[in-house]
């Protein structure tokens, strides 16, 4: 019996990897190429990366952080609270963002025809028109609208004033309001702006989600006496999750990176930290990597969380 | 060694930014820079754009102001028509990365000259002469009671971000230990939006843009400048230092409409003055200055008659000054430091020899 010797070039474990490996390779060249441009360029230009003057005091101020920070702490201070800012807002988007996004993506199944329309008002609205432009009206029009001192408006706990929202039985004190809890109007037209428009988003996620259910589980739930409200809470929506979770994951990543349009409406987050250190140093591209650093890390830490939520609801094969 | 370690965590970024890092090289004594605008055969000139008296667009389109002015100015000697500039507004932190990858030929934005800006170790500018001496005010509504900068203690205040203005305002606050809250804005625009809109007890800014932003408010004479004087702000055009040759064109441009209202020579005067000079040899300063004789042009890749294109273009500096934000504009701001250093200002020309 004759041995069949297979060519290389038809060999069918040889190809593959030999195809990988150059297109690695090519990468590997183009990458180095870059990079050696870069440092080419950077050195005849007299800015090769130096990362000492984050330890330089940073010399301005920031309007609002939740740790402490005044003009004579160094630069990476300042962008570490900008950072917090960040995920400040970023957090308390995301559950913002979840609530109003499910409540309307399930209002689009409502049984009250007023309703259903409503949500799809919402959805078509908010989320064809820019998000840059929402934040804007958001600031400039609604927020900064706001009346000031004893005209402003006040709810039952909370108070709506020009200098921002106080929460927890506002008291007014020579003019000037005083609460427990105070949110700029700055931070609460980008926190408005960025959940309201992923809100928009959201919705059709969980209008997919609970659509993929097919129609026999409420009809099964219904004939076993299940109430609507029982049957979605307790059938449709655990069912739902499994489509739902891995396409939240990347409009939970989308809210975190249009967080950075926050300097549009006067919030003082990273990217406005980093836009002011770029200017005062002069440190572009060392800037540009911290931005990118931290970005990526937050965006790969929700999608990891996103990753583990998702494999909780998954189906368990046994 | 965190440096290094904090460089090899990032490494792989590198390659996004890369091409950030290509600026020509320049240098020398052929300046690049001016071979390209030759070339191209237009200046790309970076200004504000929405500054009255310094740069504003007409509802015609057309720019004008001071800093346009010195792009008109550079655009006639360089060549040979005013018109042949291409502006680009430019944001506050948008201005030295422009002017740094070559993507406008100068900066002609009310631009602050500091060390960190000069300095090759900080942003590596190469300014010419300043065309405005400024100081860092602070604006408040007449209504409000504030009359000085401790007023503002514990009050938010509007500011443009990345400017020299958030930094003085930090130091001057500092030194006086009231506390305050800086409200940051990208664009002018915005800053003075939020501040009309009462967001801000008060707006900090040069005092000159102060004056110029208050012309296009719905009621100008509700707002008035307080008399702190918070910083010095010679504001210049800028060049980089990667080309030295076309930074020192820049800077004897700017010298050459300084000169030309001291040797009272002015847009309407400069032709008999060229005939005067080349009928009167022994005004040799004169003859020097126009081009007649001598071959300062040469030295800086200029035509001869740089000065007497420049000052045909838009006028001498006095000119330039009154007609944008002098007596001749809506600003009416007094020359005060910017006097001819003959009557106690600050502009003084080198000599032309």
């Amino acid at each position: 019996m004759a041995v069949v010797v297979t060519p290389w070039w038809r060999n069918r474990r040889l190809i593959p990897w030999l195809v990988q490996g150059s297109v690695g390779l090519a990468l590997l060249v183009l990458i180095a190429f870059l990079l050696g441009n870069l440092v080419r360029n950077l050195t005849a230009a007299g800015l090769l990366l130096s990362w000492g003057w984050l330890d330089n005091p940073a010399g301005f101020d920031i309007s609002e952080t939740l740790l402490p920070f005044d003009a004579g702490l160094p630069y990476w201070r300042a962008l570490l609270a900008g950072l917090v800012n960040t995920l400040r807002v970023v957090l308390a988007g995301l559950v913002g963002a979840t609530v109003l996004g499910t409540l309307v993506g399930v209002a689009s199944f409502s049984g009250n025809g007023l309703l259903r329309r409503l949500a799809r008002v919402y959805v078509e609205l908010i989320r064809n028109i820019p998000l840059l432009l929402q934040l804007l009206f958001w600031y400039f029009v609604v927020f900064l609208a706001l009346p000031g001192g004893a005209e402003a408006i006040q709810l039952p706990g909370v108070v709506l004033a020009k200098s921002g929202l106080y929460l927890g039985n506002p008291e007014l004190v020579n003019g000037v309001w005083q609460a427990p809890l105070r949110l700029t109007v700055e931070f609460s037209a980008l926190l408005t702006g960025l959940v309201v428009y992923t809100a928009a988003f959201i919705a059709e996620v969980v209008r997919g989600g609970v659509a993929s259910v097919p129609g026999g589980q409420w009809e099964a739930a219904r004939s076993l006496g299940f109430t609507p409200a029982m049957t979605l809470r307790r059938i449709v929506l655990p069912q739902a999750l499994r489509v739902i979770v891995p396409a939240l994951n990347s409009q939970y990543i989308s809210l975190a990176k249009n967080s950075s349009l926050a300097v549009a409406c006067g919030f003082t987050d990273l990217y406005s930290v980093a836009e002011t250190t770029l200017n005062q140093t002069g440190r572009a591209v060392e800037v540009i990597l911290i931005l990118l650093g931290s970005y990526l890390l937050l965006d790969l830490l929700i999608s990891a969380l996103m990753n583990g939520l998702n494999g909780l609801v998954q189906l368990k094969e046994r | 060694m965190v440096a290094r370690s904090r460089l090899s965590l990032l490494t792989p970024l590198l390659a996004a930014v890369a091409l950030v890092g290509c600026a020509g090289d320049g240098g020398g004594i052929q300046s690049q820079k001016m071979a390209a605008i030759k070339a191209r055969d237009k200046l790309i000139c970076g200004v504000e754009g929405k500054l009255p008296g310094f740069s504003f667009v007409n509802p015609d389109g057309s720019y004008t102001g001071l800093d346009v002015d010195v792009c008109k100015a550079v655009a006639a000697a360089v060549l040979g028509d005013p018109t042949k500039v291409e502006y680009r507004d430019l944001n506050s932190s948008e201005r030295f990365a422009a002017l740094a990858s070559g993507e406008v030929d100068l900066l002609s934005r009310n631009t602050t000259k500091t060390l960190s800006r000069d300095a090759p170790g900080g942003n590596g500018l190469s300014f010419a002469p300043p065309v405005f001496y400024d100081g860092q005010g602070v604006m408040a509504p007449t209504t409000s009671g504030i009359r000085s900068l401790a007023d503002l203690a514990g009050k938010p205040i509007c500011v443009e971000t990345g400017t020299t203005t958030e930094l003085n305002l930090a130091d001057r606050m500092r030194e006086i230990k009231a506390p305050y809250t800086p409200l940051k804005f990208q664009t002018s625009d915005q800053t003075y939006a939020a501040y009309l809109q009462g967001r801000c007890a008060a707006v900090t800014s040069d005092r000159s843009q102060l004056a110029a932003k208050r012309t296009s408010f719905p009621d100008p004479t509700a707002h008035a400048l307080l008399p702190d004087v918070l910083s010095k702000e010679p504001l210049a055009p800028a060049t980089t230092n990667a080309d030295p040759a076309w930074a020192d064109a820049v800077r004897w441009i700017v010298f050459a409409l300084k000169q030309a209202e001291e040797s009272g020579i002015t847009q309407a005067t400069v032709d008999a003055k060229v005939a005067q000079a080349k009928a009167d040899t022994n005004q040799a300063d004169l003859r020097r200055f126009l081009g007649v004789e001598g071959d300062f042009g040469k030295h800086l890749g200029l035509p001869a008659d740089f000065a007497v294109r420049a000052v045909k273009a838009v006028g001498n500096y006095g000119e330039i000054f009154e007609r944008n934000v002098g007596a001749g504009s809506q600003l009416k701001l007094e020359r005060g430091l910017n006097r001819q250093w003959k009557d106690g200002g600050l502009i003084y020309s080198p000599p032309f020899r």
